[in-house]
């Protein structure tokens, strides 16, 4: 019987020599992750625990990126807590200030996850990095103490579910709305404790910030991990960053799936997902007049140079409606830099955009962006929960950069065709 | 490994953002956790409850981000078990990981009113009503790793407790 890709990178990690779905394993664990909000605790566990020393220094990576520039004084003491932690234990991966930026951006641009790893992190969207063709998974601080400790993490085979991707996407619509749609159609429990596995010939048509768009949000079906067989973009952009090659491994023809959904990529339009849920998906046309007062274009789903330059090209020449607040974050110093040197930083603040410093801030409701009681916004984030942005009684709707800015612009939720 | 309290119920879908709101996340001191135990979905939550009282909810409880704050903070607020048609995955480890017990029941929740007393045993798998109708239905078995963890008081002292047991051996 043939093995997914997710099952065959998780025997990789085992000494088994049989692996399948439902079967408890230890693996060993290539990157482990932790960043302000979830390492401390980790970090206090681990030395309750009597930790000593990390498994490898070089393997566990720690970013301040959630409420840094620290938003107050508990901010600041945690990220004390990280920065103590990884001078104490000589960490090759430690970042905060102007090297930091938002993790799941970060980490692949740095080239620190390569094809065939075994991801852990203390984040639930660490599931971003299936995009290069790794297993990576997001757990709690308690699992990451546990990983430091001893390079392994137990988990439950999961079960794939295959997404079989047709066609091209139609100008305006990206990564974003595939997931979207995919999400709207199973719910947020519909892949849960599975792996999702895209493939198909729509996959050839993404690049790779759509990949890691669409493998960032399958958490919000429930998925333990999302993934992509690496392909020759996988492998132009490892090379690129990354001094290992990593393996690319690809599923058997006659791997065994749990369920398949096809998916017809020419037929979406952008997409929308209404509050409170990121299932609650509805097609741009079928939006109606939904004001708003907040744009938020950033985050580790849709704050990478390409989106920030789908988002330019549109607000190049026009402003943000009056009253609206358009807030624009490049998620790493590596984004930011280019923007700045594209001009796209220009054409934001002459849009009377916001330029924030790479960050998680307002995404999760930290700082920088906050939404007051019956505000709306439409965000290129992942989350549209109660309370996400800020006041449990203000709504966020997700979308994709080409949408966040002709609504920025319109001052309602628009598509781009509408301007 | 027996639960006795009073049912409080919510629906499908609750997310880590209400059982504990992000705002709080600065905050590290699992005592200080609890006091902000669902306070999203219900303000009054915790003046309500008596120790060892138990949520039941409906499908994908927990569903959101990886925030451990969720499960410490329902173990400090007092409450002794959670049970729920199905909990979102990284919800479902972390809750053995901190030693808080969890139960999937696809009954329970239609059948049980808010304020009924219920006993949970988690060894026998059962769930009995407490008064009148006496009635009990059958649950999950936990699987016997997970159970380990329970048992052990969570991740970190069980591998505390292997470790020990393997310097024991050498
Ligand atoms: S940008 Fe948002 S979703 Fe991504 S890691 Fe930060 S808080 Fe989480």
């Amino acid at each position: 019987m043939g093995l997914t890709i997710t099952e065959k990178i998780l025997l990789r990690h085992t000494d088994l020599t049989d692996i399948r779905p439902g079967m408890l394993i230890n693996a060993r664990v290539d990157v482990a992750l932790g960043h302000d909000i979830t390492a401390p605790i980790a970090i206090d566990e681990f030395r309750k625990a009597g930790g000593g020393k990390v498994f490898d220094p070089a393997k566990v990576v720690l970013v301040a990126d959630h409420f840094t520039p620290n938003k107050d004084i508990l901010s600041a003491g945690q990220v004390k807590i990280l920065r103590e932690f990884a001078r104490e234990q000589g960490l090759t991966h430690y970042y905060e200030g102007g090297r930091c930026g938002v993790e799941h951006v970060l980490l692949h641009e740095k080239g620190i996850v390569v094809p065939g790893d075994v991801v852990i992190g203390a984040d639930s969207h660490t599931c971003t990095y299936g995009a290069l063709g790794a297993f990576s998974t997001g757990v709690g601080s308690t699992d990451l103490a546990a990983v430091m400790m001893t390079g392994e993490v137990w988990l439950r085979v999961p079960e794939s579910m295959e997404i079989v991707l047709h066609g091209r996407p139609g100008r305006w619509v990206s990564g974003k709305d595939v997931i979207l749609h995919v999400i709207g159609r199973i719910g947020v429990d519909g892949a849960l404790y599975k792996a999702m596995e895209f493939k198909g010939d729509g996959v050839s048509a993404l690049t790779l910030a759509d990949r890691l768009t669409m493998a960032n949000m399958v958490i919000e079906a429930g998925a333990k991990n999302g993934i992509f067989a690496p392909d020759a973009i996988t492998e132009a952009y490892v090379k690129e960053r990354a001094d290992r090659p990593g393996i690319l491994l690809a599923s058997d023809p006659d791997a065994r799936y749990a369920e398949r959904l096809e998916v017809d990529v020419a037929a979406l339009e952008p997409q929308v997902a209404f509050p409170h849920l990121p299932s609650n998906t509805r097609g741009i046309r079928d939006v109606g007049n939904v004001p708003i007062d907040q744009v938020y274009i950033g985050s580790c789903t849709n704050g990478r140079i390409e989106d920030l330059r789908i988002a330019a090209a549109l607000l190049k020449g026009r402003k943000a409606a009056p009253g609206l607040r358009l807030i624009v974050v490049p998620t790493t110093p590596e984004v930011y830099g280019m923007a700045l040197r594209e001009g796209l930083l220009e054409i934001f603040l002459a849009a009377d955009a916001v330029i924030g410093p790479p960050t998680c801030g307002a995404c999760l409701g930290g700082h920088m962006g906050i939404l007051a009681e019956g505000e709306r916004a439409v965000a290129t984030t992942n989350r549209n929960f109660v309370g996400r942005m800020g006041h449990t009684k203000s709504e966020v709707y997700l979308a994709n950069p080409a949408v966040a800015a002709a609504s920025a612009v319109l001052g309602r939720i628009a598509g781009p065709d509408e301007l | 490994m027996k639960f006795r309290g009073r049912v409080w119920k919510f629906g499908d879908n609750v997310d880590t953002d209400v059982i504990y709101p992000a705002r709080y996340m600065n905050i590290h001191d699992p005592k200080q956790m609890g006091a902000h135990c669902m306070e999203d979905a219900d303000p009054d939550f915790l003046k309500k409850i008596r120790p060892g009282d138990i949520i039941v909810a409906g499908e994908n409880f927990g569903c959101g981000s990886s925030r451990e704050h969720a499960p410490i903070a329902i173990r400090e607020a007092g409450l002794s078990c959670v049970v729920a048609r199905s909990f979102a995955r990284i919800f479902y480890r972390n809750a053995f990981n901190m030693g808080l017990p969890i139960f999937e029941s696809a009954e329970l929740w239609d059948r049980v009113p808010e304020g009924a007393e219920i006993e949970v045993d988690g060894a026998a798998g059962t769930i009995r009503f407490l008064g009148e109708s006496g009635e009990s239905l059958a649950i999950q078995p936990i699987p016997p790793f997970m159970l380990e963890l329970l048992k052990d008081g969570g991740l970190m002292k069980h591998l505390e407790k292997k470790r020990s047991a393997g310097e024991g051996h050498s």
